[in-house]
């Protein structure tokens, strides 16, 4: 990508740099949070997950400030053109990050009740997705701070990575519960987790949508859902 | 040199366009066409020719020492530079509107009338009433001096000279205004005024402004044309260029990077 010159009035160059730095850190939280998240319900640690779902009011200060910065910036240095179109896209980003950190506090939440049940098989696929999606958002993250519409497009293609493991997960639990209905809440719990992550999946994915525009001032072409899911049904 | 595409019909079109002042060359070949569907606004740095170039769109350049035009520039078709170009005629169809308000030490109504009456457009003096009641109704500025025709033009506040100026410039049913700079002696609310007064003359009159308000070229125009030492950098919609400009020249000034 192209370095931009410096601003005339540098103190718009420094107003820049402060709402990058709040958004990476936002990322940078989403990240932990959710392998926090994940490993604490791997682990059955209800005390590591109740310190989760502490955490995510640091997501929500973080996103008032990336707010209160955006508007700053916009009421005193009426931006334009790629700095307008970066302004606008953190203060999304920094949306869609609060509510990924609502999606890991929620994986967090269900801990208690599958750490009282027995551990169940199909939920070894729970961590490798959470990795997944956790890379998605770090590169996300990435090619924001080097505003790289190539990277950005590349991400837009793993988002269907997770679908399938999400699909699997479903599939597996599915014929897990209808063997032993006595499994039915924690796998239930689980199916939530997985949806939970295969929606973080989605909003990373939006993100790195909304750094090629930034970058390019262009929308990518539609991208594939590849979550079949909803049209899956069970044989009575 | 790209001209906007898929423009409606231009009003006028200046091709290869040329302007020295003495040995410095001032405009290098600059090609742009003006619609009266649109408000085109010019946009650059001071010093890069958008003034000069509004000035060749009524000939204004003529009364400068050592200023030569090359190039057409043709307005519906007819070249302005011809030697069969009437200049005063030409000025009444393109009229302009200058930077600092300049009414004539006269009354409101003798500031609108002056045009009209040079031109002979009114032929009795209920004629020339309406002329000056209509022209100072599409200014926006009828309802405050209905009542004080008679006062003199230069004792208004300087918001309400400009569109004194305006009405002037109008008043002689112009079909292009030229405006340099229009709303950089004004307060904020005589600017804002302005600024709805060019949107409701948008489409009766082919109008260009100069401004170096970006946020004023993004407000009132659909076109902006970014100029840079003396030529002609982009040409487009103005949310284009203000949102996602083509040229890093553009994206450089309208961003706050330039020089």
């Amino acid at each position: 990508m192209a370095e931009n010159a410096a601003h005339t009035v540098k103190s718009f160059d420094e107003d820049i740099a402060q709402l990058r730095a709040v958004i990476t850190r936002m990322g940078g939280l989403c990240e932990t949070q959710i392998a926090d998240a994940v490993d604490a319900l791997v682990a059955r640690n209800v005390e590591a997950a109740a310190r989760v779902v502490e955490q995510d009011k640091r997501m929500d200060a973080l996103e008032t400030e990336a707010e209160a910065l955006a508007l700053r910036i916009i009421a005193l240095r009426a931006p334009l053109a790629d700095d307008l179109r970066e302004v606008v896209a953190a203060m999304k980003i920094a949306g869609v990050m609060e509510r990924i950190g609502d999606y890991a506090k929620n994986i967090a939440k269900r801990t208690p009740v599958v750490a009282q049940s027995q551990p169940i098989g199909p939920a070894v696929i729970v961590p490798e997705m959470a990795r997944a999606v956790i890379e998605i958002i770090r590169d996300t993250l990435d090619a924001f701070v080097d505003r790289d519409a190539e990277k950005a497009l590349a991400i837009l293609q793993r988002d269907q990575q997770v679908d399938e493991y999400y699909n699997s997960l479903f599939r597996a639990l599915l014929t897990f519960m209808m063997e032993n209905p006595n499994t039915i809440t924690p796998s239930t719990h689980l199916l939530f987790v997985a949806k939970n992550l295969e929606r973080i999946g989605d909003h990373a994915t939006s993100v790195a949508e909304m750094v090629h525009f930034t970058a390019t001032g262009q929308r990518p072409a539609e991208r594939p859902k590849t979550d079949s899911t909803s049209s899956v049904y069970t044989p009575h | 040199m790209n001209t906007a595409a898929g423009s409606p019909v231009p009003k006028m079109t200046a091709r290869n366009v040329n302007v020295f002042y003495g040995q410095k060359q001032a405009i290098k070949d600059v090609s742009i066409d003006v619609s009266r569907e649109h408000v085109t606004a010019f946009i650059g740095p001071s010093g890069c020719g958008k003034s000069t170039f509004l000035r060749c769109l009524n000939r204004m350049n003529d009364t400068v020492d050592g200023a030569r035009v090359e190039g057409r520039i043709e307005l519906d078709g007819q070249d302005i530079y011809a030697s069969v170009m009437d200049v005063v005629q030409l000025r009444a169809r393109v009229g302009m509107v200058f930077q600092k308000p300049n009414p004539f030490p006269k009354s409101i109504y003798e500031n609108v009338a002056y045009g009209p009456r040079l031109h002979g457009l009114a032929r009795s003096r209920a004629d020339m009433d309406e002329i000056v009641e209509s022209a100072l109704r599409r200014a926006g500025l009828w309802d405050e001096v209905k009542d004080r025709l008679g006062e003199s033009g230069t004792a208004m506040s300087g918001g309400q000279q400009q569109r004194l100026c305006i009405a002037r410039a109008i008043a002689v049913d112009p079909e292009v205004i030229l405006m340099d700079e229009p709303c950089s002696a004004l307060d904020p609310i005589a600017t804002a005024r302005i600024e709805e007064l060019i949107d409701e003359l948008r489409g009766r009159y082919a109008i260009v402004i100069v401004t170096h308000n970006m946020q004023q070229a993004a407000r009132v125009s659909q076109k902006t044309a970014f100029f840079h030492l003396g030529t002609l950098v982009e040409y487009d919609d103005t949310s284009a260029i203000f949102t996602n400009p083509k040229a890093t020249r553009t994206k450089d000034y309208i961003t706050g990077r330039y020089g």
